[in-house]
């Protein structure tokens, strides 16, 4: 058996100003599609703002949830740092490196050291490619095997890393279930020894009883390899029990950003509220005496969003300074490292 | 006590393929009361898709057959009524939520006209009648200004729209029955509880007894009375949702509790996954399906399929360690 190489170009230490060893910074970055119309001339009427000024930090080593509805650009945020989309404003700050705008050709090298687990585990793999070549391409890919047989060891030890048997390299996708597609998409990942890794809603396709099995692997896998994740989910109960930190995302901003004991336990943005109100608990008596907050209306179309808060057409108590105000969202400290959003902090 | 509305008698569907016989649904025995709300939870493969499909006679014929068994709704056996019978059963007495919002409403239509069709087929209602009715039904699943949007096309509304839209057509012609097939899978979590509040509220008002199906326990929790879990084919435990929560008695369903991670307490070191996968339902010999995967399996659970037994009224495992579980799990 091959022992993985750790990679040797030890990345320099990057403490910012907040004193703490960065991996990642995002500093305002915006993420705009164009809406054209026209058909010859393709004249830019509007902007989907998918996401719109956001900040925030990982750390190295830990794992940051990311949570939201559907069409909040959590997702969106996952790619444009991976540089998937290029960036329409702000700051991608990978290792030190601003990294926002680089091309596919910049970006190559790089690109060993940050992956991405996808959610469909159905549509994620090649369906006429092996297994073994799945999870074997990267490899070629960036060079990292010298010989066939070097390249099979790694593969065998990669399928043996994520749970699964040597054998089954020579099978293709469909003769997997979901779950086992998964570990593929995992082992994928991590063929190349990344140190940092956007898993984009890894479980919400599978099976209660498969996720959790899925879940563990992550878990070991992050203390295995040192990584670093960004764990993208609308599950909330999920987010909690794998994260250290949990940023919640609401139509293309951060609401609320804190830890993840701390998010739970002293919500402060309506919006963290609610989600957390919605997480069903397997307990009937238990549910028959919770309260539920729920939201009233649909999330606004993010090609026009309101003006100001952008909260503010669902908010339980909007206040009159948060319905006039055209303040820009940004984030303020309400306590050591829990940061929510400034104009629900104003309403109280 | 409530009249019993449809009572399933040992069904087995069968799909005949290249690779053998899958057992899908396999000796399944249960009842439904009238207006009571019943989850039935297991994960994919299992045959609780099947088992609601054989309920409507909606399995594809070839390659499923519906093998034996017998489906007694209001005293017939529906299972023997010719089709053009059956397709007044449909709708009528019992209809369908679907999973895919996204798939189940034809996008070339307006909502408006799928609404209507059926309310004019089931209830003889005229054209103006049956739209007045449609807006209503649509006002009542709480969807904004519904009279105007029944003009619209599916692709106007959201996921949670949609499935809105879906259980407005399934209430429409006051059927005694819904059968919801993982109604909210597809959504986000928010939306869930909204929609799986909708469909209660509904049924309550008509006094519709109401069937979901799921894979997740946590998210019915609230809404159902009675909880069956399938397993390979078939049921291993069923019980009142206060027994089945609180007291599981079969392995799978504690495996199944305990594998989510839950809001309202500590955060484990590791979440106690269920190893292994389910079992392909092609030839499985006569032993517990789960015993390869149980923790607390015996040898006897190898050699034989242990029976349904009860265990306190109404509550009933298939499971040889029933009794003792809740000692050995604490070990």
């Amino acid at each position: 058996m091959v022992q993985e190489t750790k990679t040797t170009e030890k990345t320099k230490e990057t403490k910012s100003s907040d004193g703490h060893d960065n991996i990642l910074e995002v500093k305002n970055l915006k993420q705009y599609f164009p809406i054209t119309s026209g058909i010859l001339l393709q004249r830019h009427v509007a902007d989907v703002k998918a996401v719109d000024d956001i900040s925030f930090t990982i750390r190295r080593g830990e794992t940051l949830g990311l949570v939201g509805e559907s069409g909040c650009g959590k997702s969106t945020t996952g790619r444009s740092i991976l540089q998937l989309n290029s960036p329409t404003d702000g700051e991608v700050i990978f290792n030190g490196e601003n990294i926002a705008g680089w091309n596919v050709n910049q970006m190559r090298p790089l690109r060993r050291q940050m992956q991405l687990i996808f959610q469909d585990p159905y549509s994620s793999l090649n369906p006429r490619m092996s297994a073994g070549s799945i999870i074997g391409e990267p490899l070629i890919v960036h060079g990292l095997t010298d010989s066939k047989n070097e390249y099979r060891e790694r593969i065998a030890h990669l399928l043996e890393n994520v749970g699964l048997n040597p054998f089954m390299a020579d099978r293709y996708p469909h003769e997997f279930s979901g779950g086992q597609r998964q570990r593929i998409g995992i082992a994928r990942a991590i063929a190349v020894n990344p140190s940092f890794i956007v898993c984009d809603e890894p479980v919400s396709a599978l099976d209660v009883s498969i996720q959790a099995q899925v879940i563990n692997l992550m878990e070991d896998l992050q203390e295995q390899y040192d990584l670093t994740y960004l764990f993208i989910a609308h599950d909330l109960s999920v987010v909690r029990h794998i994260s250290d930190r949990i940023a919640v995302m609401y139509l293309g901003h951060i609401v609320e950003i804190a830890d993840r004991v701390e998010l739970y336990e002293n919500p402060q943005h309506p919006y963290t509220k609610a989600l957390l109100s919605a997480i069903p608990i397997p307990d009937p008596v238990l549910e028959a005496t919770r309260d539920r907050i729920v939201l009233e209306g649909d999330v606004p179309s993010p090609s026009d969003p309101p003006v100001g808060c952008v909260f503010k057409t669902r908010c339980p108590s909007p206040s009159n300074q948060c319905t006039d105000a055209e303040d820009q969202m940004h984030l303020v400290e309400v306590s050591p490292e829990h940061w929510v959003d400034a104009c629900c902090v104003n309403c109280g | 006590m409530a009249e019993r509305l449809l009572e399933v008698n040992d069904l087995a569907t069968y799909f005949f393929t290249a690779d053998g016989v899958v057992k899908a649904v396999d000796g399944v025995t249960y009842h439904i009361d009238e207006g009571e709300s019943v989850a039935i939870v297991g994960e994919s493969g299992c045959g609780k898709s099947v088992s609601a499909l054989s309920i409507m006679r909606l399995i594809a014929s070839p390659p499923g057959r519906i093998v034996h068994g017998e489906v007694i709704f209001e005293g017939t056996d529906i299972l023997k009524l010719s089709e053009t019978e059956m397709r007044d059963v449909r709708g009528n007495d019992i209809s369908m939520v679907f999973q895919e919002p996204m798939t189940s409403l034809n996008p070339v239509l307006t909502i408006g006209y799928q609404l209507t069709e059926a309310l004019k087929l089931h209830m003889d209602l005229n054209h103006k009648e049956a739209l007045a009715r449609a807006g209503d039904l649509l006002e009542q699943v709480g969807i904004p200004d519904a009279h105007r949007r029944l003009k619209d096309y599916p692709h106007q509304f959201s996921g949670g729209m949609r499935q809105r839209v879906m259980i407005a057509l399934a209430v429409s012609c006051n059927p005694r029955m819904i059968i919801a097939d993982e109604p909210t899978t597809a959504l986000d979590v928010t939306i869930q509880a909204q929609v799986l509040e909708v469909m209660r509220d509904m049924a309550k008002e008509y006094g519709t007894a109401l069937v979901m199906i799921t894979h997740n326990l946590g998210v019915v929790a609230r809404y159902a009375e009675r909880v069956i879990v399938m397993y390979a084919g078939k049921i291993i435990e069923s019980g009142t949702a206060n027994d089945v929560y609180t007291d599981p008695r079969h392995p799978y369903t504690l495996g199944l509790l305990k594998s989510v991670p839950r809001l309202d307490e500590k955060i484990p070191e590791k979440l106690e996954a269920i190893e292994g996968l389910p079992p392909l339902v092609i030839d499985l010999p006569d032993a517990c399906a789960f015993a390869p995967r149980c923790k607390f399996a015996i040898d006897k659970c190898n050699e034989k399929m242990p029976e349904l037994e009860e265990i306190t009224p109404g509550h009933v495992s298939r499971c040889y360690v029933a009794s003792e579980l809740h000692e050995l799990a604490k070990k």
